[in-house]
């Protein structure tokens, strides 16, 4: 087991930060008293649960990150025109399929990561990954080529996740 | 306008409601019924906007959040239900 | 109120609309469960968007202030429909449910129910 660590002020700083940020929206404004509640929850929160948490690889580069959740969100707007073409199209012409995707990336939270953009993006659905975590499952609406589409997963979104987490 | 757009909108949620709910009728299996359920929690949560940005008021705004909430909870236990028979293990 | 931000709001509300119904029609209509399945995570969450983006438009109007609670439903609907739609196809796998006839690679299904390596 590992030694008891040392008390640190803010145990998860990423954890206070998005709870500060989840506070102010959640009541919409940015008043002193509900600054100084927002940080006293963000400060009191992570010191009572931050015993419960796994190690995870954390977010190494901030600008990647920014940039990556940009390229996600741009993606989504174009898989939704995709989508909305293909379900409003003859369901005749659809051609699903299920691919395996071999994964290079190894943690969970960034297995995670990259199961939920799949998810998101172009007539792609993440259904399973597999026990070793070397495979993704994926279900496709309307596959035209394979390999282009695995090559197009593995760069578009797994090489950024690894930039960022360093893994 | 507004009014237009705001009496279109809230036409095309109520036609996707009804729509989950023949899915919801249908099935034909367990799934189907869930995801069904999750959607129609969602096009209520669109429908609780329209309404509020209808009547001009933010105070069903904690609504739309709660309605988010339970449904993504709900739709996790129901899931974890029927994969495993068993909600605590 | 001013005729372009009623411009705004109205065509964020009535493409966010037309998005949540894309969507349920897909759940609607489309052939078996696991294409259904895409309708519903990804049309609904990007019309939700929209309608959530008019709703603080036209608050952040009205009020006078900059209201950007609505964002939180966003990012929490951003969040979890891929974890909802991961659950319910892991679910649909664990009960065999039928695939549709055409679907290619359909053993795979089979391999990803054992969480075993293709």
């Amino acid at each position: 087991m590992k030694t008891k660590p040392r008390f640190r002020l803010l145990p998860m700083p990423l954890h206070s930060l998005i709870l500060f940020v989840v506070w102010l929206l959640l009541n919409n404004t940015v008043a002193p008293g509900h600054l100084l509640l927002g940080a006293f929850l963000a400060i009191g929160i992570p010191l009572l649960t931050s015993g419960m948490q796994d190690a995870q690889p954390g977010f190494r580069k901030p600008l990647a990150t920014l940039r990556y959740v940009f390229m996600v969100i741009g993606d989504i707007i174009a898989a939704n025109f995709e989508v909305a073409k293909l379900v409003v199209g003859s369901s005749k012409k659809l051609s699903p399929a299920f691919i395996a995707v071999p994964l290079n990336i190894e943690h969970e939270l960034p297995i995670t990561i990259l199961a939920s953009t799949v998810s998101l993006t172009p007539g792609t659905v993440s259904a399973e990954v597999s026990e070793d975590k070397k495979w993704l499952y994926v279900h496709v609406l309307n596959l035209t080529d394979k390999d282009e589409l695995i090559a197009s997963i593995k760069h578009r979104y797994e090489r950024p996740l690894m930039e960022i987490f360093e893994c | 306008m507004l009014s237009t757009a705001i009496l279109i909108a809230t036409i095309l949620v109520c036609l996707s409601l009804i729509l989950n709910l023949w899915r919801l009728f249908k099935g034909p299996d367990r799934p189907d019924r869930i995801l069904a359920l999750d959607t129609m929690y969602i096009n209520s949560i669109a429908l609780i906007i329209l309404f509020g940005i209808s009547s001009s008021t933010t105070l069903y705004f904690e609504a739309a959040l709660l309605i988010a909430m339970l449904g993504f909870v709900s739709t996790a236990a129901m899931c974890k239900y029927i994969l495993r028979g068993d909600l605590i293990e | 109120m001013e005729f372009w931000i009623e411009l705004v709001v109205s065509a964020f509300l009535i493409l966010g609309s037309i998005f949540v119904f894309v969507g349920s029609l897909g759940l609607a209509k489309l052939p078996d469960f696991y294409t259904r399945l895409h309708g519903p995570t990804k049309a609904t969450t990007l019309g939700m968007g929209c309608l959530l983006i008019a709703s603080m438009i036209f608050v952040t109007y009205q009020q006078g202030y900059l209201s950007v609670h609505e964002l939180l439903i966003t990012l929490f609907l951003l969040i979890t429909a891929p974890v909802t739609a991961h659950m319910l196809a892991k679910t649909a796998m664990h009960h065999e449910l039928e695939i549709l006839d055409k679907t290619s690679n359909k053993a795979l299904s089979q391999r990803a129910r054992e969480r075993m390596s293709p």
